[in-house]
């Protein structure tokens, strides 16, 4: 494989950049595989990449009913943070951080990872103690975490409205600086480059139509472009989890709903943090283009419509407007809408079934993107050893028949409320 | 904008009402022997289907009351809506 590297480019652009090597190839599926992935989003590329990488598997097909990229991968708000309070939530996302610092390298591709912080929003005295127990069990296990006052607050994002009269006034914030962003089409693209320099066959246009399962063990897979054997699949589907579990006679703590983000138009620097909205649910970041990236709620019903209803946009971006005023003088570019794997307790799932052979991801929620690393590592590691990683053994399936539910958020199981 | 036709009360949009899931899912029994699985069934598993999907709303600035819909989930066409003592013919 070509190296991308400063002289490479020189090279290319030497002859018009007409001589680049394709990034992935197109192959044609064989009858059999070591491991099938379903599911060519980021956590199934990133999980083939590290049963290649970590694990020496590396006869292994991704199946893809769209297209790389085409996805939640490209589809979300790019955030990525680990800020979390519960130990099962904070080691998993605080090893994938570790990831995605060394993520450019380590796959010869830039992801322009940008750890430029994160500031959750307080409004009220209350609030504020919350936020600072989040951070103090932040810090208890090695996440960097400041709880910030309103005038520290105002330093850093002097954009916001910090006028008295206000219905949710700002009394300050828990900041995670190690926290940001990154280009997600490259982290899709990356993870597939390198998979299938490995020898994994990424098969797109391909989709799954059944599953040979017998004496509860998984065989294989019927798709739209053949049966495909494998004594290992891995369901790494995101919204459509259902729809494979109902051909696997499973029914599923996993609900299917849509989320929508917009991009403003692009301006000028002005937002150099991730800022989330405390008295409900919104989120913003500026892109390298200048885009203001915002998102937060779920359209609140169940859907796999893949575009979103005006009325949840409107709710959303009030709520923006009532943080950072500026937002309202700006116009929408894009809007668009993903759907989301909500589990019942907010909280993924990284597992083994009850069919031999058959592994789980799912249930990613608000949070997918940001798990992409460190879930395909997990995930390739329950796949390979056919055993749980510690990183991922609170993600299991039976913890809603145990009771050991990982609510991070204390909500209910009103999937489309959390 | 979805538009849903409360059975009290007519076409209303959709700001007027408030979701409540699955309209097929049963509670168990009360005071009958039921195993943890059942019990799983009620609280957490759900089907989730892609399709026609029946479904409780809530006329929250309307009547207030429970109705059932039967909604398309990728298309968002809605079918039918019933009181919520009207049975649901699957």
């Amino acid at each position: 494989m070509q190296k991308y590297s400063v002289f490479s480019l020189i090279k290319n652009a030497l002859s018009n950049h007409e001589n680049w090597d394709l990034a992935w190839k197109d192959p044609t599926p064989k009858k059999e595989y070591d491991v099938v992935i379903i599911g060519g989003g980021g956590h199934g590329l990133a999980t083939a990449y590290y049963l290649a990488k970590e694990h020496n598997i590396t006869n292994v097909a991704i199946i893809e009913k769209g297209w790389i990229g085409g996805g939640n991968v490209g589809r979300n708000t790019t955030i990525i943070r680990s800020n979390y309070m519960h130990d099962d939530n904070a080691l998993f996302s605080e090893f994938g951080m570790d990831l995605w610092r060394r993520m450019s390298q380590d796959l010869n591709y830039n992801v322009m990872f940008s750890p430029r912080g994160i500031i959750n929003l307080a409004h009220s005295d209350a609030q504020m103690n919350t936020y600072a127990r989040r951070g103090n069990s932040m810090r208890l296990n090695g996440i960097d975490a400041v709880l910030l006052n309103r005038e520290e607050v105002k330093e850093i994002i002097p954009m916001a409205d910090f006028s008295e009269n206000v219905r949710f006034p700002i009394f300050g914030g828990l900041m995670q600086p190690s926290a940001g962003t990154a280009r997600h089409d490259a982290v899709a693209w990356g993870y597939a480059r390198q998979a299938d320099d490995m020898g994994v066959d990424i098969i797109q246009n391909c989709e799954v139509i059944g599953f040979d399962v017998s004496a509860g063990k998984i065989n294989g897979v019927r798709t739209s472009r053949g049966d495909i054997k494998a004594k290992k699949i891995g369901l790494c589907v995101a919204g459509s989890t259902n729809i494979l579990a109902e051909k696997l006679n499973m029914t599923l703590p996993v609900e299917t709903h849509l989320l929508q983000a917009c991009v403003s138009e692009p301006v000028k620097p002005v937002l150099d943090k991730v800022v989330t909205f405390g008295a409900g649910h919104f989120y913003i970041s500026q892109s390298d283009k200048g885009e203001m990236v915002m998102g937060g709620d779920l359209d609140g019903y169940n859907s796999y419509a893949q575009r979103g209803n005006l009325p949840t946009l409107q709710h959303v971006l009030t709520e923006g407007i009532a943080m950072m005023p500026f937002l309202s003088k700006l116009k929408m570019l894009r809007t668009w809408g993903g759907i989301m794997d909500m589990s019942m307790d907010g909280s993924p799932i990284i597992d083994k079934t009850h069919i031999e052979g058959l592994y789980l991801n799912c249930g990613w929620c608000y949070g997918g993107f940001k798990a992409t690393p460190a879930s395909g590592w997990t995930f390739a590691h329950t796949i390979a050893q056919d055993r749980v990683h510690e990183l991922n053994s609170g993600y299991s399936l039976n913890r809603f028949n145990t009771g050991h539910l990982l609510d991070e958020k204390g909500l209910g199981t009103k999937t489309w409320i959390s | 904008m979805l538009y849903i036709k409360c059975p009290h009360c007519g076409m209303r949009s959709q700001n007027e009402f408030s979701y409540g899931g699955d309209a097929t899912i049963k509670r168990p029994e009360l005071g009958k022997e039921i195993s943890d699985q059942d019990w799983d069934n009620f609280v957490y598993n759900r089907k989730s289907l892609r399709g026609k999907h029946w479904e409780l709303w809530q006329h929250i600035s309307g009547c207030r009351q429970w109705i059932k819909v039967e909604r398309d989930t990728a298309t968002h066409e809605i079918f039918k809506t019933l009181k919520a003592n009207e049975k649901i013919s699957l």
